[in-house]
């Protein structure tokens, strides 16, 4: 099906974000991404958390769920395993994500669901007004905060590695065609993927700002901005798991090159392995017509409405006799 | 004259085969023909602490617990002293004959309180410092003793076995026990040992071992005990077929029926041993020839849990979550989410003794109001509360029927007497089950149409679809929302939303046929008239009959339907009574305080518990006898059982 980008928006919501946000960025990427990939807006599911972030599935014509603080991983993962047909896509805040929801998301790379993941990392929490997120460095102030930062930042590039997320990737919310094939690429993963989006917050976050990434603040000798952001890929860097013996040292680079921030931040994949089952395959390791008929898709009942199970096999094993 | 109806008791440290003993001893009344019911009593711990399991059989159907008991099985000493005085004239005590000369105030798993009682006891009674002091003091009583000496009888088991370390098979203490009662109440050995052995069937030589145990236990107790021990178990013909099931057991068959695809947990007593159950029973056979199946997860935590069965029920999904109150406790938010945006979400919630972690493994019904107002701000559910085996399994498949419906959260608010006792039943018959899913629109339906999720309706009753329906793009938010499932503040359509989500319950009010709302039972007539819910039903029906047997005359209102109450219904039934006889498992007396608030009518008794240990009928009784025949407190509370 021939889709384009604006046949994914939504006219009938205005977009509510600051003026310059960068979910704005995010919103054109899955547009595009999906428009690109072809996807029937109504198979794609888009759930949210809470936050600024959390308003994504709004402005994105396809169905959209938005949830609880914290809580988008888990919604995802009932609707996926439900039907595995749906494309799924998890959206959440930094704080969404790796704050308040950090549990799900470790517990959620356990599981390798075939799902995306996409954080929005602006550094702060934007809809509660700018406090700090799990994401800012220590000692850093943003524009709200009363006092420096006194907590250091999760690396969430690797924390997904360790927690068995089977690719994952960093993005940046102003480069929307990186950012789109980064989308593109996390949904045609098999398996959990995990987008780190870094994503200007012009009203809060006055420190890791569009001009900081682009680099505004140091000009080479002809007075053009040497961005802070590079790509993995322009670089030779080889995020793939071709083998599992080659898993270790890929997990290694991958938390190398996460580790790199400040006046060098690669984005691009960092890593990624389908060579790990995914969890719908180890459901139909034991249910062997999960894919055909999954939790959603079973019949219930005949053409009169009564139950179709038999609970012979269930009652005979309780019988006294 | 013999006594055909015993109540049966094995107790002994936990992780001692306690339960296997009562499931074996159980599954052998079953093969005679006997009704049997069954109760379980353990502590928060894995090894070590006494843990004992009731066993009332009988020719007829019985369906609660009564404080007498006719033969208890100690495996150990503490056994023997906590339970010495439940043990009627006539009645018989089978003990370690190593034991009598335990001091029982050195007894290591006695906690100081406990001490404190028993030297009371020993003071009141004058009793000694030994077992058999104790034991000597019951004989006064009548009471039988048959000590047995188990380590004896496990030498002469792994001598025939080749088995020199009796270390290896003392854990068979269990069904020596088991040999040696059935050899005094007379019962048929063949029906133990195909006991024994259809319960370790999956375990090979096991199976031989404990058929062994069984026999040698038998044999040495014929010989040995020639009193006349009054109590006999008499096998039956008959010809109907039963099913010996606990509470956990019915609720995972009625979901199985009621469509549930979806299950999740985080482990939690006593919730979990349903979602297991499910999980080992994952895939079923149905009248299509195409087998079906269960997706069981087992989440991170309770949030996780009930947010992924939403995602699931959205999904299209019939999913459920199964909790206990620490579980339900973190529930709270995603239960309300559920409310906003109408998911049609079913939480088995079995409550624990609590506060906090209270008593793990204990029973209360202290969390009705818990249930009927956990979730921040104003959104519908409804809360169905089984009070026996039967309504666990058809309350549990309905419980989905409901929440399709209706889209809102369905609580089945059961309790932990209810998952872990054991009760006889003819087989189930659901073949008149229907499942209704409610107005569910699909892609057809909606061709050339625009979809909205949250239309208004006369009923509040938006048509559903499920997610990945073509032509149905929709949006859901625990924002409050306009009819397309967008984030809307206006005050116009908040107020038109608030009451379209509201509005929903006079439906249910409407709809839900009246015995299953409430269910009468006794003298309706009688200026007298208990109200309850939940598992305190069997002990109360059972004292109706004891009851009426000595000319009183009493009504029962069983609450089946706590939420939305039936209030009309319940004012009727209430209205002009003189004595209203509030039965519950809590201190507040919740769903008394929730009739008198819905209905302008209070209790004016109360019979209440909260020792964390169910009703017994013969408690119930004596409390109801004392309120009719005004001798009784405004309050009665309840303390039997260890
Ligand atoms: C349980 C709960 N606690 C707190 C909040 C308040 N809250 C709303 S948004 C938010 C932070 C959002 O920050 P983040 O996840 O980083 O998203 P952003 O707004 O930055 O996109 C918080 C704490 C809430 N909605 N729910
Ligand atoms: S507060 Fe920040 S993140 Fe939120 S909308 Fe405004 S710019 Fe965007
Ligand atoms: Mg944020």
């Amino acid at each position: 099906m021939v889709l384009k980008p604006s046949d994914f928006r939504v006219p009938e919501v205005f977009a509510d974000w600051c003026p310059g946000c960068g979910d704005f960025g995010i919103m054109n990427g899955l547009q595009m991404a999906f428009a690109e990939l072809g996807l029937e807006p109504h198979r794609i599911v888009m759930v949210s958390g809470i936050g600024c972030s959390g308003k994504e599935p709004h402005n994105v014509k396809c169905n959209g769920v938005h949830t609880l603080h914290g809580r988008t991983l888990p919604f995802a993962m009932g609707i996926k395993v439900a039907n595995p047909e749906l494309e799924v896509i998890a959206i959440g805040g930094d704080g969404d994500g790796l704050g308040i929801g950090a549990g799900h998301f470790v517990n959620a790379g356990r599981r390798n669901l075939d799902m995306t993941y996409i954080i929005h990392n602006n550094g702060v929490y934007g809809l509660t007004k700018g406090q700090a997120s799990p994401t800012l460095r220590l000692g850093l102030q943003t524009k709200a905060l009363p006092k420096p930062n006194i907590n250091e930042a999760v690396n969430a590039i690797g924390l997904a590695v360790i927690s068995g997320y089977t690719f994952a990737a960093r993005s940046y919310a102003y480069d929307v065609r990186h950012l789109k094939d980064t989308i593109k690429q996390a949904i045609q993963h098999k398996g959990l993927a995990f987008i780190d989006c870094l994503q200007p917050c012009p009203t809060y976050n006055n420190i890791t700002t569009k001009d900081w990434y682009a680099g505004e603040d140091r000009k080479d000798a002809s007075g053009k901005p040497q961005s802070r952001l590079y790509k993995l890929e322009e670089t030779g860097f080889d995020p793939v798991v071709h083998d599992w013996s080659e898993d270790f040292q890929k997990k290694m680079a991958a938390m190398d090159k996460a580790r790199e921030w400040g006046d060098r931040i690669p984005i691009g994949v960092f890593y990624k392995n389908e060579l790990e089952p995914t969890f719908e395959e180890r459901l139909k390791d034991r249910i062997p017509f999960y894919r055909e008929r999954p939790p959603a898709k079973q019949k219930l009942k005949d053409q009169n409405g009564f139950s179709t199970v038999d609970l012979s096999e269930f009652m005979g094993e309780l019988k006294t006799s | 004259m013999p006594i055909d109806s015993i109540n049966w008791m094995a107790g002994g440290p936990q992780g001692s085969g306690v339960d296997t003993a009562a499931n074996i001893f159980g599954k052998a009344c079953g093969y005679g023909g006997l009704y049997v019911f069954g109760r379980r009593e353990y502590h928060s711990n894995i090894k070590g602490l006494h843990s004992y399991f009731h066993l009332r059989i009988s020719p007829k159907q019985v369906i609660a617990n009564i404080n007498d008991v006719n033969l208890l099985a100690a495996f150990d000493a503490e056994t023997a002293v906590r339970h010495i005085n439940e043990v009627v004239p006539e009645g018989g005590i089978i003990v370690d004959a190593k034991d009598m000369d335990t001091k029982v105030l050195e007894v290591p798993t006695f906690p100081p309180e406990y001490k404190e009682e028993i030297k009371r006891i020993m003071q009141e009674q004058n009793l000694g410092e030994t077992l058999n002091d104790w034991l000597n003091h019951a004989k006064q009583r009548n009471v039988h003793v048959f000590p047995v000496p188990y380590m004896n009888l496990l030498n002469q088991i792994g001598e025939k076995l080749g088995i020199p370390q009796i270390s290896k098979i003392t854990r068979m203490i269990n069904v020596l026990t088991i040999g040696v009662s059935f050899a005094l109440l007379k019962y048929d050995r063949n029906l133990a040992e195909k006991a024994v052995k259809a319960t370790f069937a999956e375990k090979g030589k096991i199976a031989e071992m404990n058929a062994l145990a069984l026999n040698t236990a038998y044999d040495y107790a014929e010989q040995t005990f020639k009193t006349d021990f009054k109590h006999r178990l008499t096998k039956l013909d008959v010809n109907e077929e039963r099913l010996f099931l606990t509470g956990n057991q019915a609720v995972a068959m009625g979901k199985v029926l009621g469509g549930c695809r979806v299950q999740t947990y985080y482990p939690i007593t006593p919730a979990a041993d349903e979602s297991e159950y499910l999980e080992a029973h994952q895939i079923m056979k149905t009248s299509t020839g195409e087998d079906e199946a269960i997706v069981v997860i087992q989440t991170e935590d309770e949030i996780a849990a009930v947010n992924s069965a939403s995602g699931a029920a959205l999904a299209g999904a019939r999913a459920a979550t199964s909790t206990s109150g620490p579980g339900f406790s973190l529930m709270v938010e995603g239960l309300s989410w559920a409310g906003n945006s109408e998911v049609p979400l079913v939480i088995t919630y079995y409550q624990r003794g609590a506060p906090a972690t209270g008593l793990p493994t204990r029973h209360g019904q202290g969390d009705l109001r818990f249930a009927m107002h956990a979730g921040h701000g104003e959104f519908p559910r409804i809360i169905l509360a089984s009070g026996d085996i039967e309504e666990c399994f058809y309350d549990a498949a309905k419980a989905f029927n409901l929440a399709e419906k209706y889209q809102m959260p369905v609580i089945h608010l059961l309790d932990k007497a209810m998952a872990n006792c054991s009760q006889t039943y003819p087989v189930f018959d659901y073949s008149n089950f229907k499942i209704d899913r409610g107005e569910l629109l699909t892609e057809k339906d909606l061709e050339g149409k625009e979809y909205r999720r949250f239309r208004f309706t006369e009923t509040g009753i938006s048509p559903r679809v499920v997610l990945g329906t073509k032509n149905a793009v929709h949006w859901y938010t625990g924002d409050e929302h306009n009819e397309l499932g967008h984030i809307s503040e206006e005050p116009l359509n908040r107020r038109r939303m608030v009451e379209k989500r509201m509005k929903k319950l006079e439906q249910v009010q409407k709809e839900v046929p009246a015995e299953e709302k409430l269910k009468f039972y006794g003298d309706t007539d009688s200026e007298n008239i208990i109200v309850s819910w939940g598992s305190p039903k069997g002990a109360i029906l059972e004292s109706l009959d004891m009851l009426k047997q000595e000319g009183f005359s009493l009504g029962f209102m069983q609450v089946r339907l706590i939420h939305p109450l039936p209030t009309e219904e319940v004012k009727k039934a209430l209205q002009g009574k003189k004595r209203i006889i509030d039965v519950e498992d809590n201190y507040t007396a919740q769903l008394g305080g929730i009739i008198k608030e819905a209905t302008g009518i209070a209790p004016n008794y109360y019979v209440l518990k909260y020792t964390g240990r169910p009703m017994t009928t013969t408690e119930v009784c004596k409390a109801l006898k004392a309120i009719l025949t005004g001798k009784a407190a405004e309050r009665e509370v309840l303390t039997f059982g260890s």
